[in-house]
């Protein structure tokens, strides 16, 4: 492919996934100008790796080269955001020291979810999440994908993209309760 | 099946992402468990208040332009088809397949073809560049709006709404006539610290309704392009865009 033809296919196939990309970028680290920066930095990559791009859907594809990026710049700025404990990938046992008090179970949905009716609330309960929890729930309840596609962007098994929307979910209920209204 | 069981694959329910058979048998057993059936309820809930609520962040122009940066694009920018969801729900009307067939592909010429705003975009910032060359900026140099105004009046066959933005921090320098798109247009001429901002003002065509800003930038200059009372305003300037977006402002504001 010649050079012109080559980057007018790829910003078809990459360009219409920008939002998506910021999005995920900026829930992830929770700054504009570094999410601004890790999506370019991720560009650049896809724009690099574009020769080895086979699929039809670019949208996967690219965000899973955003959700890498946004990754390395958490792990060598914020390296607790991105560690999950084993209890709680693997166990309904507690939240992490983080999240303090929140019993799931003790959970009041009502009140909970009275409280999801409140944009800052909202957010500030997403933003709580840890990574990998946020990331499930930020790809499927606000960008929409499918378990495929979220299994393929974050490389886990559709079986843990389920229970980690699960989980996430669950510690939403949990933040939203607990918050100040 | 048990309402741990069920629990598990609530999410997977709720999200119409479990497979048929697992679908059925969550359903046979919220059919019959009142506890599970209010689980469900609260997994909708919430997962439509977190649609709702929570913030989508999107790309800022400037991010935009960096990302085209990296691939070089000096071609055309085929921005249009992408962030809408397929039209699903379409699919299903065999007649209508031919007619969407016929959307996309015009909807691909569209997208290989710079648009006209692009293009006029193009002309508004050549306009504006030349209005920096010496003594071409403006015909009627003052900041009385009640001088500039009628000093287009025979001119051009429409009349530019002008005001003095002082008090704004942009004051009027003047006005003067230039040629875009094959027409005459009224060009005001504003100051912002040391910078010129050229707003170029056409009439609309006919019935067209008001529009918010849109941002066209080249060779570091920006462009803004709305449409407000049957007018057509470009601003252009290598002032920062949010600037632009202020004078935008100011003159919105009556």
């Amino acid at each position: 492919m010649s050079e012109p033809a080559r980057s007018q296919r790829f910003a078809e196939i990459a360009l219409p996934h920008l939002d998506a990309a910021y999005n995920l970028a900026r829930w992830l680290v929770r700054s504009d100008c570094d999410a601004e920066d890790i999506v370019q930095e991720a560009y650049l990559r896809a724009f690099k790796a574009f020769d080895g791009f086979r699929g039809a859907n670019g949208r996967p594809w690219l965000l899973a080269i955003v959700r890498n990026a946004s990754y390395d710049w958490l792990r060598q700025r914020r390296a607790d955001d991105v560690t999950i404990s084993y209890d709680e990938e693997l166990h309904d046992g507690h939240i992490s020291a983080e999240a303090g008090s929140a019993n799931e179970a003790m959970v009041n949905p009502e009140t909970a979810l009275a409280r999801a009716d409140d944009r800052r609330l909202v957010n500030a309960a997403l933003a709580r999440l840890p990574a990998a929890f946020r990331e499930v729930v930020v790809l499927r309840d606000i960008e929409d994908l499918s378990y495929r596609d979220i299994a393929a962007i974050a490389s886990i098994p559709i079986g843990t993209v389920m229970s980690r929307l699960a989980r996430g979910r669950k510690l939403m209920l949990a933040y939203l309760e607990q918050a100040e209204a | 099946m048990d309402c741990k069981d069920a629990r598990e694959l609530l999410g997977g329910f709720v999200d119409r992402e479990l497979s048929g058979r697992e679908a059925l048998e969550v359903a046979a057993h919220l059919e019959g468990c009142g506890d599970c059936r209010s689980q469900r309820e609260v997994h909708e809930a919430l997962r439509g208040a977190i649609g709702a609520k929570a913030d989508y962040f999107r790309a800022s122009p400037g991010l935009e332009a960096r990302v085209r940066a990296v691939a070089a694009l000096t071609s055309p920018p085929p921005k249009a088809a992408a962030p809408a969801r397929p039209p699903r729900n379409w699919w299903g009307f065999g007649a209508a397949a031919v007619t969407v067939a016929a959307v996309l592909w015009s909807v691909g010429l569209f997208i290989a073809l710079p648009s006209a705003d692009d293009r006029f975009a193009d002309e508004v910032v050549s306009g504006h560049v030349r209005s920096l060359l010496p003594n071409r900026a403006v015909d009627v140099a003052s900041s009385d709006q009640h001088t500039v105004k009628p000093w287009f009046s025979g001119k051009i066959d429409f009349s530019p709404p002008v005001r003095d933005l002082t008090t704004e921090g942009f004051p009027l320098v003047g006005g003067r006539v230039d040629y875009l798109g094959h027409r005459t247009v009224a060009a005001l001429v504003y100051r912002h610290r040391q910078h010129l901002i050229n707003v170029f003002v056409l009439p609309a065509s006919n019935g067209a309704s008001d529009t918010p800003a849109k941002v066209f930038s080249r060779q570091g200059y920006h462009a803004l392009r709305w449409t407000r009372d049957g007018m057509v305003f470009w601003a252009a300037s290598d002032v920062e865009l949010a600037e632009l977006e202020k004078l935008r402002g100011a003159l919105l504001s009556n």
